[in-house]
């Protein structure tokens, strides 16, 4: 990289930074005060018909403070973590919290429950690559691709390697950092027959350059998953089972997360509201939280209340067994904050796994779904209906690709039907799954 | 529609571009003629800055009161220098002499070797401006944008019992821009966005739903207030919740969709819009590339990418690159006639831009975007259209839309919609979503009202990560066929 970075020296000067506006809020008035503050430096590289296509050095900035004066709230932010800019913030949010209503569950989280230890978590694993080696990388991963047979046009390959540093504060004295890095290399390739383009990708993104997958490997997977979306059907209208690849299965968990999420529950805004206990998914499916996985893609000792993260279990035993809180969501439905600040952390679901042979076979006849597309679902009553591109299923065996059909039911409904889960587990995410098979949904195709 | 304002050069954003992005560390407009100079390095035949600053508010009211607020500063300059189809490209969010001239050299690294260019003096050329260049968030006070929330929180409140929970928020978006290019662009412009929304949950008899509504454009806040953005968008959230209270499951197949006014156009934006930007048509990636000239939808159809709306959210006077804002006719009686460019894609397909180059921020490339997309009015009485449908879908309400550029597949997701029961609108059904094909889609339309309308101001599409405010708009349309993701098969 041409730029360098050095992570302690920008670590440091956040947290002075942080430390500086937490002072300055205290001094003008503020009862109390948070502050979050990031840099991440990168650079990006794409290719496409063995040309480079463009080079991108980027580095981010930013700073956000909320101030809290009696029970009223005032937030600003800026991209700039500048004494002068910090300053200004600080000075903003306090002019808006003499505007903003009393709000009893307004604050920070309980002191008592700030993370106390900070353990590395192995997630900070800088690249020094050269802007000429990120190029050839990714010349290497398109040419893999295009040279499989078939291939007859690309929209390119590309290389991001990044790294940052991120720091929030608040005015309990807690004050915690975390450094981390992410790489990735993708692929998109396109292919023609009689009946028009198709098009696909594949994908590795790590925190450690070194768990990178090569660039043939994902060239040439790229060319094969774009290969086989050729001479496509329409699929018949009708109720079937469908088995979700574990890419579209992650998406099914966050589905279920946003409608635990803390937020959405106490504006009444989920399928899940007053739900705690009740079963949701078969007996023997348990889905849990890992926030300090080391090496994993969300790890983090701390949340974004700096409330320290645990090992949450969220579906046990089929059961709904906790909601995901912050303490501003927890207090607003008179519960506990569970760490979760920001979001789930490295999600991993607990069940007998099965191959994805034995579920072709089990659902005999059906849709693979390996592309979901739209907004087509409603987190407020769980009904879902997306379109969707995949294979057809006969005799558990997959017969030929289909596209332009939807799928459609209901969270609730889907989550109670599910089958079976796969043992192909996809591990390039926050949430890690393999597929999912669900009984009895819509098809609506020719 | 309005017509625009046309006014000569704006040197009044020219001027306050340069007190505001450039006074404030003591440069004028001659550091960018330096650091233009830094980024066209050997072998560069193109490079552009980029200075930005922006000023964000929000406000949002929950449970009665007006809880969170906040504010965000951002600013910056992003430099690009080309070789060819190669791009260089790099920022920093200060703009200083040294920041100039480094994030100039860095993008200039895409080139190595080759002959070093002059940039060309800059060419006076006139610019009409498509709104106000007024701060948008000025125009109220903090205690008037409270209590237009606030009125909007009672109205929603008082219109039924079943209303429990009312969500309300007010933004306002400031810009300054000020662009330079190689190739003799100086240009500026000041754009104002604001936007008022909605959102409740109606329970009754155990059934919860949503219902939102909202909109808003390039004008001050105090123009929403005046406009009675509280009341209109109040009532129209909670008709839409009580509406879906009563939705039955939607029919799952291929059946005749008709298509209400104005937000529904997200069809076009997803069907057409996306596969006639330039760089996918320059890739050859578009299902519609090489097909200019061709039909590509039904005799009577015809759309346009227009920029030139008055304060529209979708208008720019002049686009991310310093090209004026224009009215680009893509679709004209079924037949492919233009795609929508920025400087390099139009450069390198042998065209002229259109004003077309967008960017979510200085720290973003820009590429071929939408500004405001809509289908031009046909003749058809919106009441003859219900009636021609034996069996099928009134969508009114769309929650968002995506599209698969290469294979021609789109989808959309509505989130209010009836069945027509012969030639009559009976039961709400449930949100689904719409699948087809563009090209085979744009053939299906078989009649088009005289009741063109916009959508109210609402839209963000996103491309590559990147996220700009749009416009669509339509009359009400009957698509003969198109396939509806209900659950009812």
């Amino acid at each position: 990289m041409t730029q360098a970075f050095d992570a302690a020296a920008q670590q440091a000067l956040l947290e002075s930074r942080v430390a500086a506006a937490l002072a300055q809020a205290k001094t003008l008035g503020a009862d109390a005060c948070e502050v979050g503050a990031s840099v991440d430096q990168g650079i990006g590289v794409s290719v496409r018909l063995g040309e480079v296509e463009s080079v991108e050095l980027s580095r981010d900035q930013g700073f956000a403070v909320t101030v809290y004066v009696g029970s009223r709230k005032g937030s600003a932010s800026s991209s700039d973590t500048g004494e002068a800019s910090v300053s200004a913030a600080v000075e903003k949010a306090l002019a808006i919290a003499r505007h903003t209503g009393e709000d009893p569950a307004a604050g920070l989280a309980p002191a008592e429950l700030m993370a106390r230890e900070l353990p590395d978590l192995d997630v900070h694993h800088p690249w020094a690559l050269s802007t000429d080696a990120a190029i050839d990388l990714a010349l290497a991963c398109e040419a893999a691709g295009r040279g499989v047979e078939g291939i007859g046009n690309s929209d390119g390959a590309s290389l991001s390697s990044g790294e940052g540093v991120r720091v929030y504060g608040n005015s309990h004295g807690f004050l915690g950092s975390q450094r981390g890095s992410r790489h990735s290399l993708s692929c998109m390739l396109i292919a023609e027959d009689a009946q028009g383009m198709q098009r696909d990708y594949d994908y590795s993104s790590v925190r450690d350059p070194r768990l990178l997958r090569s660039p043939e490997d994902v060239g040439a997977s790229a060319a094969e998953r774009t290969l086989r979306r050729l001479g496509a059907r329409r699929p018949a209208t009708g109720r079937f089972p469908v088995l979700f690849d574990p890419t579209q299965a992650a998406g099914l968990v966050g589905h279920f997360l946003g409608a635990i999420a803390g937020g959405a529950l106490y504006r009444q805004a989920s399928f899940l509201c007053d739900r705690l206990g009740e079963p949701l998914f078969p007996e023997w499916f348990t889905l849990v939280e890992r926030p300090l996985e080391r090496g994993a893609m969300a790890s983090a000792p701390f949340d974004n209340d700096g409330v320290y993260t645990r090992d949450n279990t969220f579906i046990e035993g089929g059961r709904l067994a906790s909601y995901m809180l912050s303490a501003y969501s927890a207090r607003r439905l008179g519960m506990e904050t569970t760490g979760n600040a920001g979001g789930a952390r490295n999600v991993r679901l607990q069940a007998p796994l099965a191959s994805r042979e034995a579920l072709l076979q089990r659902m005999g006849r059906g849709v693979l779904v390996t592309e979901l597309m739209g907004q087509g679902v409603n987190g407020v009553t769980g009904d879902y209906s997306r379109g969707a591109a995949g294979f057809w299923v006969e005799n558990g065996e997959i017969q030929y690709p289909v596209e332009e059909f939807t799928i459609a039911g209901n969270l609730g409904q889907m989550f109670a039907n599910l089958a079976g889960v796969g043992a192909d587990i996809d591990t390039r995410g926050s949430i890690h799954t393999g597929s999912w098979l669900i009984d009895d949904m819509t098809i609506a195709g020719s | 529609m309005n017509q625009p304002t046309s006014v000569p050069v704006a040197d009044r954003a020219l001027d306050t571009a340069v007190a505001t992005l450039l006074a404030p560390t003591g440069l004028g407009l001659d550091a960018l003629e330096s650091g233009l100079g830094q980024a066209l390095g050997a072998g560069i035949d193109f490079a552009d800055l980029y200075l930005q600053r922006s000023w964000h508010e929000s406000w949002v009211l929950e449970d009665g009161e007006v809880k969170e607020a906040g504010y965000n500063i951002d600013g910056g300059v992003g430099v690009r220098a080309m070789a060819g189809e190669k791009t260089g490209f790099a920022y920093s969010n200060q703009i200083t002499a040294e920041a100039l001239a480094e994030t100039g050299s860095t993008a200039s690294g895409i080139a190595r070797s080759g002959a070093r260019l002059s940039p060309q003096a800059v060419a006076a050329r006139p610019q009409s401006t498509r709104y106000g260049a007024e701060d948008p968030l000025s125009g109220l006070s903090a205690e008037e944008k409270i209590a237009l929330l606030k009125e909007a929180d009672r109205i929603a409140r008082a219109a039924d019992p079943a209303v429990s929970q009312v969500s309300a928020s007010l933004t306002g978006l400031y810009e300054v821009v000020l662009v330079r290019a190689s190739d003799g662009t100086l240009a500026a412009d000041l754009r104002p966005l604001v936007r008022f929304n909605v959102s409740v949950i109606a329970i009754r008899n155990g059934r919860r739903e949503r219902g939102s509504a909202g909109g808003g454009g390039r004008y001050s806040m105090a123009r929403l207030r005046d406009e009675g953005v509280a009341e209109r968008y109040a009532k129209e959230a909670v008709r839409q919740a009580l509406v879906n209270l009563e939705a039955v499951d939607a029919p799952a197949g291929q059946l005749p969709v008709v298509l209400g006014p104005g937000w529904p156009g997200i069809l076009l934006h997803e069907a057409v819009g996306h596969g006639l930007e330039g760089d996918f048509n320059r890739k050859g990636s578009s299902a519609f590339a090489g097909r200019l000239g061709q039909r590509v939808a039904a005799p009577g159809v015809t759309v346009v990418d227009d920029a030139t709306l008055a304060d529209r959210r979708g208008s720019l006077s002049i686009d991310d690159e310093g090209t004026p804002g224009q009215y680009t006719p893509l679709i004209e009686d079924g037949i492919l006639t233009g795609y929508m460019q920025d400087k390099l894609n139009a450069r390198l397909m042998g065209m002229a831009p259109t004003g077309n180059a967008r960017r979510e921020s200085y720290a973003h490339m820009p590429m071929p975007r939408m500004t405001n997309t809509y289908m031009l009015a046909g003749q058809d009485d919106p009441a003859d259209i219900l009636r021609s449908v034996k069996r099928g879908i009134y969508a009114v309400s769309f929650g968002g839309g995506q599209v698969d550029i290469t294979s021609g597949k789109f989808v959309f997701s509505a989130s209010e919609a009836y069945l027509i029961e012969d030639g009559r609108i009976t039961a709400p059904v449930k949100g689904a979503t719409l699948i087809g094909n563009g090209p085979e889609a744009m053939g299906r339309v078989s009649m088009i009202g005289h009741d063109l309308e916009l959508d109210t101001g609402v839209g963000v599409c996103g491309k590559e990560g990147q996220g700009v405010p749009v416009g669509v708009g339509q009359p009400t349309l009957k698509l003969d066929e198109l396939t509806v993701g209900g659950t009812q098969s």
